[in-house]
Parts: structure tokens; C-alpha cells; sequence
């Protein structure tokens, strides 16, 4: 016969000496990548996490500052690979906005088209990890089915099914594929009569809900402060939707919701992203039957030389605010690039909203951040 | 608010501060040692810069330039704030009791040039190995083993 009650009182009082550290990673099933985080608990409640980066830390800043104009846009693609289109628009934008590019109308609307296809793969592949990593296995293959489509969408347009490379200064590499059109269409119908499928294996289940919910609770004043942003601010409340605060493209002509939770919590972060699924889906209908005839790329240089200066430019990637800063000497390179990557504030704040919970928490915590490891690292 | 009106409020707090209209944003060049009153007074005065959505540096081969990119989530105006440190011994203020964010940026700044910042709490090395000489995104750096050049 014992006393729980005395037993509880015991662990709780372990203090210093019960710290219990361990190391999460760098080979983890669930943090995708090579993240290694160095958890303190005490019995199952996290103290502490530190995050230790740079396993794949490729020094793309310093890279780039020894490419060209051209050919630094490439290298983007492996930093953020699940919004590769996105991360090259972003670079695009930014020289079109230094030397002063019109870019044609045709080229915008398949650029806008080809960043929601990118921030729908993204956004499957992170429904179906997110679902995996606690413990449901499922949705995987549910979501990787719709993906599926998408990513044989971008071998034909592109030839390549991950770090795709289309978008360059002034408009596209080359023009559309023949059939993107029917199959973007094809893929439109596919995911509407399936996407109800996510409610019920995973949205409605109560086993994910009482797993998500309540769990790593950011407030919208720490959001801003930790510099979050994309759907982890937006589940906070924080409005911070480049699309819609700074239009770049064609966003300002199509309409679209900005999805805003107030909750904070994981699952109001898997809600923003399943509904800005859908939304993109709204966007990608209202311009493929319109994409204009004519040119898909502005006649420029062959040699591009920013003029003397600095530039920025942002664009709202699957996981957020994603910024280039160029410093220029008005050579064919720049003298400093800072990719302010998205993934990297989002990963900051982790300590804050799961210090204080339980390990078995974290899975969500995490998951829900979803984090790019590549992106942290650059 | 207008650039003028931005430089006039800024000029009440840091006197000395230099002002650079030709970028997209304005600059605001200020001395290291009045970096952290202003930047206090940028987030609690009426300017309200809650956001702080970048923080780098430069390296000029003569100075090393510290950038930050603030902006408020309710006006939406963008500031740039720039302070040159000197390149052998570079000392700053942290911010990061001001936007937490800065703290894992100014950890990257650390490793990457060598900037010391004071009062940071926790100021180690985050991408780099713990024993990593040299600071790569400084101009000068050269690596022995790998190609960094082309």
C-alpha cells in the first residue's frame, strides 16, 4: 500500500538535481530534417528546449555573394524546397524592382498560379507529416495522393518534381506546357470532392483535437515580438499577410480571404492552413482560364547589374514573410544578401510555447510550426 | 507619418542621427552607443515599431554596418535603422529585451562577424560549431578547405 499523493509530491520536488536533458535529434523521425534540439525536463514536463543548428547549414548568403544576378536565383530553390517557385519569386521581384523590369502580364499569372500550387504541396506535405508525427498514419497517403498531382503539374512545366526552377528576372523560363491548364483543372476537382476527407480523418477526430488542442498557446503581442509570421501568427490573431498588406503581382486583383484565428493554440494553426488551402484553390480558379496571351519574359541583358544601392523585397512563402535584402555596388554580384527566411523566427519562439508543457506535447508544438530545416539552416 | 515627420520625432531622440532618403525606405544612420535608447523609444513611443522582421550586417571592409528593418503591425511603415561598428573590436547594444526575435538573429550576427553583443543573455554560437574559427560572412574570411569563390 502506498500514497500516490506523496509520490507526485516527490517528483515535483526534485528540482536541479532531477533535471533530466535530453537530446531530440539531429536524426529524429519527427523533426524532418536535422534538427537537434537539446530538451531539459523535469520528470515529463519540458524545462527547457535549445535548438541547435547548422547541420545543413550551406552558407547560401555567402554563396551567393560570389554569383550572378542570374544564378543566385537557383540556388534559392534549396533553402525553403517546399516553396521553391515562391522563394525564386521573392529574388525575381527584387531585381525586377532594382532595375526596373516590366514584367509581362502572362508571366504574372503564372507565377501567382504556380506559387498556390506550391503553397497547396506544401501545406499537403505538412498535413500528412503533421498528422504522422502524432501518431496517426493515415493522412499521410491521403494527402500525398493530392500531391501527388501537383508535383506531376511541375515536372511538366519545369522538369523537376522538388527545387523547381521556372521563375527568372523578368518573366519565366520558358512558356506553359500545352496541358497545364486541363491539369490544373483536373487537380482542382480531384482536391474538392476529397479535401472533406481531411475533416473527417483529422480535423473531426477527437483523438487529434484533444492532442492539439490548448497545446503550445502563442499570444498574438508574442507573435509579433518573436517575429512570427504566416499561419503561425495568423492562428494568433496577427493579420501579416504579404499577399494582402504589400500586393505584389496579381494578388490585388483576385479575392481571397486572409484566414485569422484567434486561439493561438496547434490546432488553430492546422485550421489556418487547411482553410488557406482552399483559398488558394480559390485563387488558382479565378486566373487560369484568364492567363493572357503574349510574352512570358521581359527582353533584358544578359548580364544584369543592380545599380548601386539596397533592395528588399518580401513575399508570403507556405510559412511566412519570406524577405531578400540585397546590398549592391553596382556590380554583376552583390556585396551582402540576407535571406530573412520565415522559418527561422518561427523556430525562435518553439522554446517559448512548449517550456512549461509536456514532452508528449511537443510533437504538436513542433509540428504545427512546420519548420523547414534547410530554411533555418540556409 | 511622412519621412519628414519620422526625422523630426527621430532627431528629438537621437540628435547626432543622419538621415539617407535614396532606398525604398528611410535610412536612419545612428552612433552604436545611442542604438538602444532609440530603438527603446521606436517601440514604446508613438511610432509603435512592435515588428522587427530583419536584423543583419554588413561587411565594408572598413566598418562592419549593423541593419535593422522595423515595421508596425498597425501602420505598416517601414524604418531602417543602420549603426557602423568598428571592425576589430565591434561592441553593440542588444535589442533583444525590445523584440525577442533578436535574440536568435543577433546569435547569427555573432557567429557570422564577430559583433559582441552586450547584455545579450545568451550569446553562443547557433549555426557554427562551437569551435569554428574566423567569421565566414566577413570579406576577408578564407576557407583552406572549401571552395567559397568562384
Amino acid at each position: 500500500m502506498y500514497n500516490q499523493t506523496e509520490i507526485i509530491k516527490d517528483t515535483s520536488e526534485l528540482g536541479a538535481d532531477g533535471e533530466l536533458v535530453i537530446n531530440m535529434g539531429p536524426q529524429h523521425p519527427a523533426t524532418h530534417g536535422v534538427l537537434h534540439l537539446v530538451v531539459t525536463l523535469n520528470g515529463e514536463t519540458i524545462k527547457k528546449i535549445e535548438p541547435h543548428l547548422g547541420f545543413i547549414h550551406r552558407s547560401i548568403e555567402k554563396m551567393c555573394e560570389s554569383l550572378t544576378y542570374r544564378q543566385f536565383i537557383y540556388v534559392t530553390s534549396r533553402m525553403d524546397y517546399l516553396s521553391s517557385h515562391i522563394n525564386n519569386l521573392g529574388c525575381a521581384l527584387l531585381i525586377e524592382k532594382g532595375m526596373q523590369i516590366e514584367v509581362p502580364d502572362r508571366a504574372k499569372y503564372i507565377r501567382v498560379i504556380l506559387s498556390e500550387l506550391t503553397r497547396i504541396a506544401s501545406h499537403e506535405l505538412w498535413l500528412g507529416a503533421m498528422a504522422m508525427d502524432l501518431g496517426a498514419f493515415t493522412p499521410f497517403f491521403y494527402a500525398f495522393r493530392e500531391r501527388e498531382m501537383i508535383t506531376d503539374i511541375m515536372e511538366d512545366t519545369c522538369g523537376a518534381r522538388l527545387t523547381m526552377n521556372y521563375i527568372v528576372p523578368g518573366g519565366l523560363m520558358y512558356d506553359l506546357h500545352p496541358d497545364f491548364q486541363k491539369k490544373v483543372k483536373a487537380f482542382i476537382t480531384q482536391f474538392k470532392s476529397k479535401v472533406t476527407e481531411y475533416e473527417d480523418l483529422v480535423t473531426n477526430n477527437i483523438i487529434f483535437q484533444s492532442r492539439t488542442k490548448g497545446v503550445g498557446i502563442l499570444s498574438a503581442e508574442d507573435a509579433i515580438s518573436y517575429g512570427c509570421t504566416g499561419p503561425v501568427a495568423r492562428a494568433s490573431g496577427v493579420s501579416c499577410d504579404i499577399r494582402k498588406i504589400y500586393p505584389y503581382e496579381v494578388y490585388d486583383k483576385v479575392e481571397f480571404d486572409e484566414v485569422i484565428e484567434t486561439a493561438g493554440d496547434s490546432f488553430a494553426r492546422y485550421i489556418v492552413r487547411v482553410k488557406e488551402m482552399n483559398q488558394s484553390i480559390r485563387i488558382i480558379e479565378q486566373l487560369i482560364d484568364n492567363i493572357p496571351e503574349g510574352d512570358f519574359v521581359a527582353k533584358t541583358k544578359n548580364v544584369l547589374k543592380l545599380p548601386k544601392g539596397e533592395f528588399y523585397s518580401r513575399v508570403e512563402t507556405a510559412r511566412g514573410e519570406f524577405g531578400v535584402y540585397i546590398v549592391s555596388e553596382g556590380g554583376t554580384t552583390p556585396h551582402r544578401i540576407k535571406f530573412r527566411s520565415p522559418g527561422f523566427s518561427n523556430l525562435s519562439v518553439l522554446n517559448h510555447i512548449a517550456a512549461g508543457g509536456m514532452i508528449g506535447d511537443l510533437m504538436a508544438s513542433m509540428g504545427t510550426l512546420d519548420l523547414v530545416i534547410p530554411d533555418i539552416d540556409r | 507619418m511622412t519621412n519628414e515627420e519620422i526625422k523630426e520625432y527621430i532627431s528629438s531622440l537621437a540628435p547626432a542621427a543622419t538621415y539617407d532618403e535614396t532606398g525604398e525606405w528611410l535610412n536612419i544612420l545612428v552612433e552604436p552607443t545611442a542604438l538602444k535608447p532609440l530603438m527603446a523609444a521606436l517601440r514604446t513611443g508613438k511610432m509603435e515599431m512592435n515588428y522587427l522582421f530583419c536584423v543583419t550586417c554588413i561587411d565594408f571592409k572598413t566598418q562592419l554596418t549593423m541593419v535593422y528593418h522595423l515595421s508596425a503591425t498597425t501602420h505598416r511603415q517601414s524604418i531602417v535603422i543602420k549603426a557602423n561598428v568598428n571592425r576589430d573590436t565591434p561592441v553593440i547594444e542588444t535589442v533583444c529585451d525590445i523584440w525577442r526575435t533578436a535574440e536568435f538573429l543577433e546569435r547569427e550576427v555573432f557567429e557570422m562577424f564577430g559583433v559582441n553583443f552586450t547584455n545579450h543573455p545568451d550569446l553562443r554560437k547557433l549555426i557554427l560549431e562551437d569551435d569554428f574559427k574566423g567569421f565566414p560572412l566577413r570579406k576577408d574570411f578564407e576557407d583552406p578547405i572549401n571552395m567559397i569563390k568562384l
